[in-house]
């Protein structure tokens, strides 16, 4: 896959692929990895260890600290693939890298976003990346 | 800075404004005089393990800091366990001691720092982005968590967003001019349209075109309440803000516009209020963003020596607080006065307490998701004659 990384790092799994931007700040509980935005389509699904598939960022600029709460837990998806790039959260990925070392969540813009939502799985590898 | 030899604190801010300067498509940095940091809010433990490895710098450039999760001056209003309180007290502990301010405002330029027009800064805090932006003419893009303490610690900021020419040009016009002159006059009337128009903004820039005056106050509210329903950080109200004298110096010949009818509005209003209910009021909220001098006047006029019935919170900055001097007059006929931070951030009231009223848009907007607290929205004159008659007290006379 033609990835575009803003936090680079090594992931790979099945793709939970959202319909709608999702804001981590009043979108997703912490403490379990769970979709809580009650106007979110993907209302309950849960986004640990998936690579996450969203076509953009939405909300508040508080919800970088809560994607990095979601890294420090273990609740973040794996990796996340964006349509365009997202600065609120490349931030909370790139401070939880700064903060947690060993809990990487990488973050890239695909080149072909439908080809991402479409895909069942992706590998998000900096080494094989374009950009 | 990035090699270390200014320390790890400042490297560390340094991969962090280069970092978003790659993800933002910014070319290059440029130096900021000024920093507010919304990071002292607690968030989760994340928010303090960056915090804590700040310490031991001190910000390059003066900073000032927007509420945290506590009120030091009365403290016995928070609700919150032990072991949060004490964390988001260790917050607030680290970002004092690397030199910000221990202003826990959200609306410092009410009297601690006026950015001057054209004076780059890092701001956080939705609101006061918008303020700086559009009232004072100084320049911050739209920053939070991380990205603000990151530009205090290094005085730097990418060269990205509105901070740039070209970024603060209006790109859709709303059209108030049809709307009765005494609507336009009122607090509540900049509250709905300030919905409205970050609703069908979302990232753009709006400019509103059909207003002859308004105050910092009614500025104030709007801003706040378009920068919560979309993502405003900026808007023009032509004649009336710094960088738009006329249409046509913030906007292109042919630019898209919205006629804003005063069904908008109503029905703006009804979406606000829709799911609480008025029949279970518990509580009327006051002072979002902080209240300033001349609303802490207003509602103690409104008043008039009358106590209220409603538990009331009127939250402002302790800066405010102080200049003013009133406050036992309000406390004395029973309204509790919020300092450090606000009442819908912070476990204050009970949300068994049933359904609160606002003045503020933005209160109704967040405080069901943040404390599980739905919101009737009103004027502060529907709030305070509500919060005296123990009932619901609306003024239709106010909305036409």
């Amino acid at each position: 896959m033609d990835l575009t990384f803003l936090v680079a790092g090594y992931a790979s799994g099945p793709t939970l692929v959202l319909d709608q931007p999702l804001s981590f700040w009043g979108g997703v509980d912490p403490a379990t990895g769970t979709i809580i935005d009650a106007a979110h389509p993907q209302l309950g699904a849960v986004i640990t260890g998936r690579i996450l598939v969203m076509p953009s960022g939405r909300g508040s600029s508080s919800a970088s600290s809560v994607l990095a709460e979601c890294i420090r837990t273990g609740t973040a998806p794996a990796g996340i693939v964006l349509g365009e790039a997202d600065p609120i959260v490349a931030l909370g990925a790139l401070v939880a890298k700064e903060l947690y070392p060993d809990r990487v969540c990488p973050v890239a813009v695909a080149a072909d976003y439908s080809q991402a939502a479409r895909a069942e799985s992706i590998t998000m590898d900096p080494n094989q990346a374009t950009g | 800075m990035l090699a270390g030899e200014a320390g790890p604190q400042v490297a560390l801010g340094m991969r962090i404004v280069t970092g978003l300067a790659a993800a933002s498509g910014a070319r290059s940095l440029l130096d900021i005089s000024r920093a507010h940091i919304d990071g002292c809010l607690y968030n989760g433990r994340a928010s303090l393990d960056f915090a804590e490895r700040l310490t031991g710098a001190q910000v390059a450039v003066p900073t000032t800091l927007n509420v945290s999760s506590l009120d030091l001056l009365h403290p016995d209003l928070i609700q919150s366990s032990p072991e949060t309180q004490q964390r988001a007290r260790a917050l607030m502990d680290a970002y004092t001691s690397i030199g910000a301010q221990p202003t826990w405002t959200c609306a410092p330029y009410q009297s601690l720092v006026r950015p001057s027009f054209g004076e780059q800064i890092a701001w956080a805090e939705s609101s006061a982005v918008v303020f700086a932006n559009s009232v004072l003419g100084a320049r911050t893009d739209r920053y939070g968590d991380f990205i603000d303490a990151a530009a205090a610690i290094t005085g730097r900021a990418p060269a990205a967003g509105l901070h740039l020419d070209e970024n603060r040009r209006a790109e859709v016009a709303f059209d108030v001019a049809a709307l009765s002159p005494g609507l336009k006059q009122r607090d509540a009337f900049f509250a709905m349209l300030g919905l409205i128009v970050g609703t069908e903004s979302g990232k753009r820039v709006p400019a509103v075109v059909g207003i002859d005056e308004a105050t910092e106050d009614q500025l104030k509210t709007f801003g706040a309440a378009a920068a919560s329903s979309g993502s405003v950080g900026m808007f023009h109200v032509v004649g009336v803000t710094p960088e738009a004298p006329t249409l046509r110096d913030v906007a292109p010949a042919e630019l898209p516009t919205i006629t804003v009818t005063g069904e908008m509005l109503r029905t703006a209003r009804q979406q606000v209020n829709a799911g609480a209910d008025s029949s279970q009021l518990g509580s009327v909220h006051l002072g979002t963003p902080h209240y300033s001098i001349s609303q802490l006047d207003a509602v103690l006029a409104t008043l008039a020596r009358r106590a209220v019935k409603l538990d009331v919170y009127i939250s402002t900055g302790r800066d405010v607080l102080v200049r003013w001097g009133k406050a036992d007059l309000l406390t004395e006929l029973g309204v509790t006065i919020v300092t450090d931070t606000c009442t819908y951030v912070t476990s204050i009231v009970d949300p068994r307490s049933g359904s609160a009223m606002t003045d503020s848009a933005k209160w109704a907007y967040y405080a069901p998701g943040n404390i599980g607290v739905k919101a009737i929205f009103g004027s502060m004159e529907e709030c305070v004659e509500t919060a005296v008659a123990g009932r619901l007290t609306e003024r239709p006379d106010q909305w036409t």
